[in-house]
């Protein structure tokens, strides 16, 4: 039975301030236990929150970045639940008049270009870390993430697939770190993610029962988890069973979804306007501020390397992702003078030195500075193209020496020098005497044969493009 | 109020009562929800909603760190603690 999938994503995302959403403690990733607490994100009774402007500024930010609407007017309230990594037994977040609406994210699918559309945006406070590992009997609270401030961005059920909600996991992650809300580091944490997932038979037929999948801590967890969901409902519908409306925990190591135990409560958050917190207008000036500061978008700046620097739509979306990559290859072009010349060093032998060591483009030893010197000498040909990619590259990368440098230490400079090239030339057209004769009587191929001759003799530094000029003006002759 | 509910709201808050305990709450929580039910007689043609009863708006606070506290007085005060961090009975992943 082959069904429609439908997907809805709710997604958090750590905004990039220095301190807490409601208090001034600093936000540190894997420092002493508790380091980074007091009573406003301890819980305790009568400390008060206030809003960390920042927060609110990078907020507007990300809804502006996703096309959404800020709301005119915002507040917070109170989701009320017990977890011991919720030291005031409620989580401070936005229910009815969230900080914006609206927005879409565009994605590329087999039939084209997406829009996925967006619902809400709006801000909360993390919990807690519980660790569980360090005793049979107890579970510890490390309380220096709680308070830590988050955007949820939640989609519309737009998604049809598993590929569709890993490409726009993918866009929204590089239009969030293009606006420079979040670094989207996934290993910190920075971006978590809960899906709804619902089955049907006909496009014409009312939304399925959505099934919540939360414990979804990469990317590929959401793809397989999204993947095994819609298996599972298909294969339930195909039995006659019938979905039940409930949150599953996806189990990473089992590669299946796992319901949580049902209680009827579980959903019953009451939430309540924070009285600690009054409400927030819109600030004009700073939306203003933000629309005119916002920096270029992924998908904006493909659609310029296509229109103006005249890339193929494809090396425009490799070169166009990530804010790092543009800036370094746009400042290589630059030096280069040569658009073509610069993407195709970046699209193969950076990203793939990139993808080998693991490693960002801030991690290597590379610069816009080496890479355009070493673009150089390879297109004026003082050295081959060959050379300078598999030799010079690497230890460039790593070293950060100068290409020039690392050319001339390792003999790799191509000799152009007509007086040496006559002498080889002479030599292998004695020493081939039958390949001579084939050339001379019409096997224009087997020239190259002769080319490569020459090669070898001058042990890969001749330049092969005169060699051959060469070789042709003495045959015809 | 029914006792039903007042026993699902108890248990929301972590509440245990014995049924004597809760008996007089039924009562007195329908006498205060009685009050809220005299409040929506007052006509508020024309009046604004609000979710604060205090006239201000847009309070922020500058991102700057401040010096965060020593944790050990308040891990002392807990019902649990160990090493730097606050100790809870374990808590098992939520499924069946």
């Amino acid at each position: 039975m082959s069904l429609i999938p439908t997907i809805g994503l709710e997604v958090h995302c750590q905004l990039n301030t220095r301190t807490k959403i409601f208090c001034g403690c600093k936000l540190i990733f894997g420092g002493q236990p508790n380091s980074a607490v007091c009573p406003v994100c301890l819980g305790l009774p009568g400390a008060l929150p206030v809003l960390n402007r920042e927060a609110y500024r990078l907020g507007v930010r990300a809804v502006l970045a996703l096309n959404g609407q800020p709301a005119e007017r915002m507040k917070f309230d109170r989701k009320n639940y017990y977890y011991p990594d919720l030291p005031k037994g409620y989580q401070i977040s936005q229910y009815d008049e969230p900080l914006g609406r609206g927005g879409w994210i565009e994605i590329d699918t087999p039939s084209g270009i997406k829009r996925v559309r967006l619902h809400r945006a709006h801000l909360e406070e993390d919990a807690g870390k519980l660790i569980h590992d360090q005793s049979p009997e107890y579970s510890h609270v490390d309380l220096n993430r709680a308070g830590t401030p988050l955007i949820e961005i939640v989609s519309e059920p737009d998604l049809d697939s598993s590929t569709e909600v890993y490409e726009y996991l993918t866009q929204l992650k590089a239009i969030l770190k293009s606006a420079r809300v979040s670094d989207c580091d996934m290993e910190k944490g920075h971006l978590r993610c809960d899906a709804n997932v619902s089955v049907r038979r006909s496009a014409s037929d009312p939304l399925g029962t959505k099934v919540e999948i939360k414990n979804l801590n990469s990317f590929k967890a959401v793809k397989a988890a999204v993947e095994h969901e819609i298996e599972r409902q298909t294969a339930a519908l195909a039995a006659g069973e019938v979905i039940r409306q409930e949150t599953r925990l996806w189990d990473d190591n089992a590669g299946r979804t796992v319901a949580m135990r049902s209680k009827e409560e579980a959903h019953d958050y009451r939430y309540f306007p924070d009285p600690d917190l009054v409400p927030f207008h819109v600030d004009a000036v700073i939306v203003e501020a933000e629309r005119q500061a916002m920096p270029e978008m992924p998908r904006q700046r493909r659609r310029r390397y296509v229109e103006s620097l005249k890339l193929s739509d494809y090396d425009a979306g490799l070169l166009s992702q990530e804010r790092e990559v543009s800036a370094f290859f746009e400042d290589t072009a630059a030096r280069l003078g040569d658009i073509k010349a610069a993407a195709n060093w970046m699209i193969g032998p950076v990203f793939a030195y990139l993808s080998a060591k693991g490693v960002t483009l801030d991690q290597t030893r590379l610069s816009p500075d080496l890479l355009s010197a070493l673009a150089r000498l390879a297109l004026d040909n003082k050295m081959s193209f060959q050379a300078a990619k598999d030799k010079v590259f690497p230890e460039m990368a790593e070293s950060g020496t100068a290409p020039e440098e690392l050319m001339r230490r390792m003999g790799l400079e191509q000799v152009s020098d007509e007086g040496a090239l006559d002498v080889w030339a002479d030599e292998v057209i004695r020493e081939n005497a039958k390949v001579v004769e084939e050339v001379r009587s019409g096997k224009d191929t087997a020239v190259m044969f002769l080319v490569g001759q020459v090669m070898k003799k001058s042990k890969g530094k001749a330049n092969p493009g005169k060699v051959q000029t060469l070789l042709r003006s003495k045959l015809s002759s | 109020m029914s006792s039903f509910d007042l026993r699902h709201v108890a248990r929301l808050a972590r509440l245990h009562f014995t049924d004597a305990e809760l008996k007089p709450f039924e009562s007195q929580l329908s006498k205060i929800l009685g009050f809220v039910e005299e409040l929506k007689e007052v006509n508020v043609d024309g009046v604004e909603p609000t979710s604060h009863p205090l006239a201000v708006a847009n309070v922020f606070r500058a991102d700057e760190p401040v010096q965060s506290l020593d944790v050990e007085p308040f891990l002392a005060r807990a019902p649990k603690a160990r090493g730097r961090f606050f100790e809870v009975p374990k808590i098992i992943e939520d499924r069946s």
